[in-house]
C-alpha cells in the first residue's frame, strides 16, 4: 500500500529532522536538574526527567540521532557482508560453499564477547563517546552477518540451479557479473529482512555491551542507553512516559518496513 | 471460677500447640544472590559462603550486632596475656556437633591449626597474621584451650567472631557444625536448604529449645527485581540488603515492610592512580600526585548531591575512612569536605593551574581531562560518576567516564596500572581496623590502591600514616589505639589519597509474617539473630 | 563401501567436518579469552583481609602457562573423558554441564517449538490471507518484541507468573516470522502458483506443494541457524530469569574468565550450531534434488 510506504517515509523524516534541529527545540541533553529527578512531564520538560534530573525528551532527541544514524549503518554492513559471504559461497558450491558454511558456523559459535572486551582494553580510556559508540556499531555489523548468511546462501543455492540462471549463462554471463545481475537481485527479500531485523538488535546489544565499557558513554544517550532505564521492576511499573523512547523506537523500527516493503516479497 | 481455670487453661493449651506447630514447621526463605564457593568456614571470603558460615557456624565468641558487644558463645569466658599474645578459653562443656560428635578443646585446637596454615590462605586466618612464627595452640583440660600467636594482635578477641570452630573427628569434616542450623540439601544453581541443627546448644529464656524455626531456605537469585517481586508476593521472606529504589518503591506499597538502619559501614571512594611507572604521561602523573589537586576535586564534587539524587536520601556524605556507624573508631572531630568550586579553583591556582573560557589547564598548557573507571552494572556508582562529570565541568575539568566489566578493572588497578582515576566502594564487615585496614593503609599493602606495595613509603605522610598503623596494631590500650587511628584519618582527610564520597545507608525489607526481626547496620543486618527469628502461625503452618 | 551408499558418505564426510570445525572452534574459543583482558584475575584479590602472601598465592594459583600448552593438555584430558575442573564455581566442569544441560534443552526446545509454531503459522496465515491488515499487526508485533529488550520481556513474564523460559520463543519468533514470511512471500508470486490457483488447486494443497515446498530449503538453513539464536538468547534469559541451565552457566564463566569451562562450552555451541545446520543443510540439499527430478 502506497500511502503506508509515504506515512513510513514521512514520519521517519519528521524524526530526522527533530533530531537536527535538536540543538535548537531541546535543552541539553547532559544537563542534570538535581532537584527534579524522575519528574513527570511538565512545560520544561515534555517527557519529564530522568534519575539524574536530565531532560528526557533532549535525551530522546539527541539519542535518536545517534542511534538513528549508526544503527542501520551497522545493519548495512552486516547484510552487505551476509550478501557477498553467503550469496558467492551458495552460488559457488562444492568445496568452496563447504569451507565457508563450515567458518560460519564456526563464527556463529565463538563467544566474541572477548574481542569486543580486547577492543575496549586496545581503545585509549579517553576515546571520545561518538567514536566509542561507532566503534561498537561497526563491530556489531561485523559480526552480525553469519546469521543471514546462511539463509542466504541456502537461497543462493536454489537460484543457481534455476531456469533463469540456466539461460543467463547460455547468453554468455558469467562469474561475478551473474552472481551480481542475476542472483543478488533475487536475494532481497532475505536480505531486507536481516536488515530489518539487525537495526533493533544491533540498537539492543550496544544497550548490553555498555557491561564492556563499549556502547555510549556517559553523557551522550542513545536509544540503547534510554532503554536500559527500562529494565527493572521498579522502571516497568513507574510512569507511562518512561515508556516513550521504547515506543518511539518500535514505531521508527515499525516506519523501516514500511519503507522497505516493495523491496520485500510483496504479501 | 473453675471455668475461668478451664478456660484459661484450654487457652494456653491452644496457644502452645499453635506455637509447638509454628515451631516445628515454619520454614524462613529468603535469597543467595550466587553460589555459595564452598562450605568450609575458613575458606569463606564471599557473601553466600560467609551467609552459611554464619548461619551454620558455632564461634567461641559473638559480635552482636545491636549493641556492638563482644558476648560468650561456644566459650564461656576468655582471657588475653602476654601482652595480646595469648588467649586462654573456657568452653562450654557438653557439647556435640550437628553429628553428634562430641565438641572439646581438641576442636579448637584443630581448628586454629587449620586456619593458621600458611597453605590454606584462609581470609579469616590472615586476620590473625601477626608476625613470622608458629601459632601454638595447647589443650589445657577437655574444655580449656590456650592460643599463642608469634606477636600480640590489638583486638584480639572480636576476631573470634568469624572464626567457626569445625571438629577434629567428625567424618563429615566441615558439614558437621556447632550453629543453629546445618545443610541439609544443596541443589547448585536453584536452592539450599538448612535445617535445625538437634544439637545446638543455645536455649530460650524459657528453656525452650533454639532455633525456633525448623528450616531455612536460601534460594539462588541473582536478579534483584525478581528477589524484590518475590518478596512483594509473600514468597520470601526478607531481604537483606536492599536497593534505594526498590526502597523507595516498596515504601509507596507498604511502609512496615521496609526499614532503614541508618548509615552503614561501606563507603564509596574514587582515587588517583599516584603509581610511578604507570603508563600515563609524565604531566598526569604530576596532577595526581598533588595534594592540592586532590582536595581541589574533592571541593568540586558535591557529596550532598550524590547522596540526594544517586541513592535517593539513603546515602549521607562520607568524611573518611571510617563511618559514623563505627562508633568507637569514627574520628568525630572531622567533617565532609565543603562543596566550594571557588575554594577548589584557587586550590588549583596555587598549583598553577588557570581557569580560562571553561577550561581548565595546567601550568604547561594541557586541558585538564582524565578518565574515571567503575564497574559496569553498578548503577549508584555510573549515576556517582555521571554527577561528578557536571561537577568537575563546572571549574573546567573534562571527565570521561568509562564502566568496564570487574575483571578487566581488576587488571588495570592491580596489573597494568593502566588507568587515571577509579571509582569504586568499600563493603565494611569489621568495625576494628586492624583487620581490614591494615593492608589498605600500610604503604607495601597490596590494597594501598592509589600506589600498591611500596618497597619504602614514597612520601613523608604515607610514612607516618605506616608508624601510626604499627602503633594501633601492637597496642593493647583502646585508648592509644583510637589516637593512633585517629591521626590516620586526619592525614587521609588531609590527603585525600582517596576521595571518600558517600555512605550507604544499610536498607532492608522484612514480611510482617518474621517476628523478631531488629535490622542493624552491621552485616548480616536481618538475620544476625537467627536463631531468635520466628515465623508467624499461619504462614507456618501453610508452609 | 562407502561408495556405494552415498548418503552415509555424506554423513560421515559431515561428521569429519563438524569434527575439526569443533576442534578449530575450541581453539579459537580459547584464545579470544586468553588473550581478553581480565584473564587470570580473582576478585578475591580486592579482599583487604588477605595478606600479601595469600595474594600471591592467589596470583600464582591462576593459569599461566601457554595457550598451545593448556589446549594439548585439554585435548589429552579430553581423550580420557576428563573435561576439567570449572576455576571459579570449584567443581568439575562435567558434573556442572550434567545438572544445567537438561535445563537449557527444555529452554532451547521450547522456545523453538513455540517460536516457529507461532512464526511459520503467521507466516502462512498472511501469504494465504493477503491480508495487508494482517501482515501489518504481525509485523508490528515482531517489530515490538526484537525491540523489547529481554530483561523488560523477562520481567514482564515474571510479573505476569508464566515461565520465563517461554521468554525464548518471544526471541525466536520475530526472526522466524520475518524470514518465513518473504520466502513464502516470493515463493507465492511465482507463475506456477497462479496457475495452480486458476486451476483451483485448495489452499491446503497449493500451500503445502507449491508455496511451501519450493521455500523448504531455505526454510531448513532458517531452522538451523534458530537453532544457534536460541542457544545464543538463552544466555542472557537465564541469567535474567534465574534459570540454572548452560546460558547462565556460560555467563558466569564469561565474567570470570574461566577458561575450561568456556572452551567446553563453545565446543558445545559448535557441535549444536554445527549439527543443526548441516541437518538442515542435508535434508535441503536433499529436497532441492528432488524438487529438480520432479521438474525435469
Amino acid at each position: 500500500m502506497k500511502w503506508a510506504r509515504h506515512l513510513g517515509i514521512a514520519f521517519l523524516a519528521t524524526v530526522a529532522f527533530a533530531c537536527l534541529l535538536a540543538d535548537f527545540v531541546a535543552p541539553s541533553y547532559a544537563h542534570q536538574f538535581r532537584d527534579e529527578p524522575g519528574a513527570a512531564p511538565s512545560r520544561q520538560h515534555l517527557l519529564g526527567t530522568d534519575d539524574l534530573g536530565r531532560d528526557r525528551f533532549a535525551r530522546v532527541l539527541y539519542g535518536t540521532r545517534v542511534s538513528l544514524l549508526l544503527a542501520p549503518a551497522a545493519a548495512l554492513l552486516s547484510s552487505l557482508l551476509a550478501v557477498l559471504i553467503g550469496g558467492a559461497a551458495g552460488f559457488a558450491g562444492g568445496w568452496v560453499e563447504r569451507i565457508v558454511m563450515a567458518t560460519t558456523d564456526l563464527f556463529l559459535s565463538l563467544p566474541w564477547l572477548f574481542l569486543l572486551i580486547t577492543v575496549r582494553a586496545l581503545l585509549p580510556l579517553n576515546v571520545l563517546p561518538i567514536t566509542s559508540v561507532a566503534i561498537t556499531f561497526a563491530l556489531l555489523g561485523c559480526l552480525g552477518w553469519a546469521t543471514a548468511a546462511r539463509v542466504i546462501c541456502a537461497d543462493a543455492r536454489s537460484l543457481a540451479h534455476s531456469d533463469f540462471i540456466l539461460a543467463a549463462r547460455a547468453s554468455g554471463s558469467s562469474g561475478f557479473r551473474l552472481l551480481w545481475r542475476q542472483v543478488v537481485p533475487n536475494l532481497r527479500p532475505i536480505v531486507f529482512a536481516q536488515f530489518w531485523i539487525s537495526i533493533p538488535v544491533f540498537i539492543l546489544a550496544e544497550a548490553n555491551l555498555g557491561v564492556l565499557g563499549l556502547g555510549v558513554a556517559e553523557p551522550l544517550p542513545s536509544w540503547g542507553s534510554l532503554l536500559r532505564e527500562l529494565q527493572s521492576y521498579s522502571a516497568i511499573t513507574g510512569q507511562p512516559w518512561q515508556f516513550v523512547p521504547l515506543i518511539l523506537f518500535v514505531v521508527v523500527v515499525s516506519c523501516f518496513h514500511l519503507v522497505l516493503l516493495e523491496q520485500e516479497s510483496p504479501v | 471460677m473453675s471455668r475461668q481455670i478451664v478456660f484459661r487453661s484450654f487457652l494456653v493449651l491452644m496457644i502452645a500447640s499453635t506455637l509447638a506447630v509454628a515451631q516445628n514447621n515454619a520454614q524462613l526463605r529468603f535469597c543467595l544472590h550466587s553460589d555459595p564457593k564452598t562450605f568450609n568456614p575458613l575458606l569463606a571470603e564471599e557473601d553466600s559462603s560467609e551467609t552459611v558460615r554464619y548461619l551454620t557456624g558455632g564461634v567461641l565468641m559473638r559480635l552482636n550486632r545491636m549493641t556492638q558487644d563482644l558476648e560468650p558463645e561456644l566459650a564461656t569466658s576468655w582471657n588475653i596475656t602476654e601482652g595480646g599474645k595469648t588467649i586462654t578459653f573456657k568452653l562450654r562443656s557438653g557439647l556435640s556437633f550437628s553429628d553428634s560428635t562430641p565438641f572439646s578443646a581438641d576442636d579448637v585446637a584443630f581448628t586454629i591449626q587449620q586456619m593458621m596454615d600458611p597453605s590454606l590462605h584462609s581470609p579469616t586466618g590472615d586476620a590473625f597474621r601477626s608476625g613470622d612464627g608458629k601459632t601454638v595452640t595447647k589443650v589445657l583440660a577437655p574444655d580449656r584451650v590456650s592460643v599463642t600467636f608469634p606477636a600480640a594482635i590489638a583486638g584480639l578477641d572480636k576476631l573470634f567472631d568469624q572464626v567457626a570452630i569445625m571438629s577434629a573427628k567428625s567424618p563429615r569434616k566441615e558439614m558437621a557444625v556447632l550453629g543453629p542450623y546445618q545443610v541439609l540439601e544443596y541443589k547448585a544453581g536453584n536452592y539450599l536448604l538448612l535445617e535445625r541443627n538437634p544439637h545446638y546448644w543455645r536455649q530460650d529464656a524459657a528453656g525452650k529449645q533454639l532455633p525456633y524455626i525448623q528450616s531455612v531456605r536460601l534460594d539462588i537469585q541473582s536478579n534483584r527485581d525478581t528477589e524484590m517481586l518475590r518478596l512483594v508476593r509473600g514468597e520470601i521472606d526478607f531481604i537483606n540488603s536492599l536497593d534505594a529504589e526498590y526502597f523507595d518503591k516498596l515504601m509507596q506499597q507498604n511502609p512496615a515492610l521496609v526499614h532503614d538502619s541508618g548509615v552503614s559501614l561501606d563507603s564509596e571512594q574514587m582515587w588517583f592512580n599516584q603509581v610511578p611507572n604507570s603508563p600515563l604521561p609524565d604531566y598526569k602523573k604530576a596532577w595526581f600526585r598533588s595534594t592540592n589537586f586532590r582536595r581541589a576535586i574533592s571541593e568540586a564534587i558535591n557529596r550532598e548531591d550524590l547522596a540526594r539524587v544517586a541513592f535517593r536520601g539513603h546515602a549521607r556524605p562520607a568524611i573518611g575512612p571510617m563511618s559514623p556507624a563505627n562508633k568507637f573508631w569514627f574520628n568525630a572531630k572531622l567533617q565532609a569536605h565543603p562543596f566550594d568550586q571557588k575554594s577548589a579553583l584557587a586550590r588549583l591556582a596555587e598549583d598553577g593551574f588557570r581557569f580560562q573560557d571553561g577550561v581548565l589547564r595546567d601550568r604547561d598548557g594541557h586541558a585538564v581531562e582524565f578518565s574515571i573507571i567503575t564497574n559496569a552494572g553498578n548503577k549508584y556508582r555510573e549515576r556517582m560518576a555521571t554527577m561528578m562529570q557536571q561537577d568537575l565541568s563546572g571549574i573546567g575539568i573534562k571527565l570521561n567516564v568509562v564502566t568496564l566489566d570487574f575483571p578487566s578493572l581488576i587488571e588495570r588497578i592491580t596489573r597494568s596500572f593502566d588507568y587515571e582515576a577509579c571509582l569504586l566502594g568499600l563493603i565494611g564487615n569489621d568495625l576494628d581496623p586492624n583487620s581490614s585496614q591494615m593492608n589498605v593503609w600500610l604503604s607495601s599493602g597490596e590494597n594501598h590502591q592509589w600506589n600498591p606495595h611500596q618497597k619504602s613509603p614514597a612520601t613523608g605522610w604515607e610514612a607516618e600514616i605506616d608508624k601510626l598503623m604499627h602503633q594501633q596494631a601492637t597496642s593493647l590500650d583502646p585508648k592509644k589505639r583510637k589516637a593512633a587511628f585517629d591521626r590516620v584519618q586526619e592525614i587521609a582527610w588531609e590527603q585525600e589519597p582517596f576521595i571518600y564520597l558517600v555512605n550507604r545507608n544499610a536498607l532492608s525489607a522484612v514480611s510482617p509474617n518474621a517476628r523478631n526481626v531488629h535490622p542493624v547496620v552491621l552485616r548480616p543486618q536481618v538475620y544476625w539473630n537467627i536463631d531468635e527469628i520466628s515465623i508467624s502461625n499461619e504462614v507456618a503452618r501453610n508452609r | 563401501m562407502l561408495n556405494r551408499h552415498p548418503m552415509l558418505t555424506s554423513l560421515v564426510r559431515h561428521a569429519g567436518r563438524i569434527a575439526i570445525t569443533v576442534v578449530v572452534g575450541g581453539l579459537l574459543g580459547a584464545t579470544l579469552v586468553r588473550v581478553a583482558p581480565g584473564f587470570g584475575i580473582d576478585e578475591a584479590e580486592l579482599d583487604s583481609r588477605l595478606s600479601a602472601q595469600s595474594i600471591q598465592a592467589l596470583r600464582q594459583a591462576q593459569p599461566g602457562q601457554s595457550l598451545g600448552a593448556f589446549y594439548f593438555q585439554y585435548f589429552v584430558r579430553l581423550l580420557r573423558g576428563d573435561l576439567g575442573t570449572s576455576r571459579s564455581l570449584q567443581r568439575p566442569v562435567a558434573e556442572l554441564l550434567a545438572e544445567r544441560a537438561p535445563e537449557t534443552a527444555k529452554s532451547v526446545a521450547l522456545g523453538l517449538v513455540f517460536g516457529w509454531t507461532l512464526g511459520l503459522s503467521l507466516a502462512i496465515a498472511v501469504v494465504m490471507s493477503c491480508s495487508w491488515t494482517l501482515d501489518l499487526m504481525a509485523t508490528l508485533t515482531g517489530g515490538l518484541l526484537l525491540c523489547l529488550p529481554a530483561a523488560v520481556l523477562a520481567l514482564i513474564f515474571q510479573l505476569a507468573r508464566m515461565p520465563g523460559r517461554l521468554v525464548l520463543a518471544l526471541i525466536v519468533f520475530p526472526n522466524v516470522f520475518r524470514y518465513s514470511r518473504n520466502l513464502l512471500a516470493r515463493s507465492a508470486s511465482l507463475p506456477h502458483v497462479l496457475t495452480a490457483r486458476a486451476k483451483g488447486l485448495g489452499d491446503f494443497h497449493l500451500m503445502f506443494w507449491h508455496i511451501l515446498t519450493p521455500a523448504a530449503p531455505q526454510l531448513l538453513a532458517l531452522a538451523g541457524v534458530s537453532v544457534s539464536i536460541a542457544f545464543t538468547a538463552a544466555i542472557p534469559v537465564e541469567a535474567l530469569c534465574d534459570l540454572p541451565g548452560l546460558g547462565q552457566l556460560a555467563w558466569k564463566a564469561a565474567l570470570s574468565r574461566d577458561l575450561s569451562l568456556l572452551v567446553t562450552l563453545t565446543m558445545i555451541v559448535a557441535v549444536v550450531t554445527l549439527v543443526a545446520n548441516s541437518l538442515s543443510d542435508l535434508l535441503g540439499k536433499a529436497l532441492s534434488i528432488n524438487l529438480h527430478e520432479a521438474s525435469a
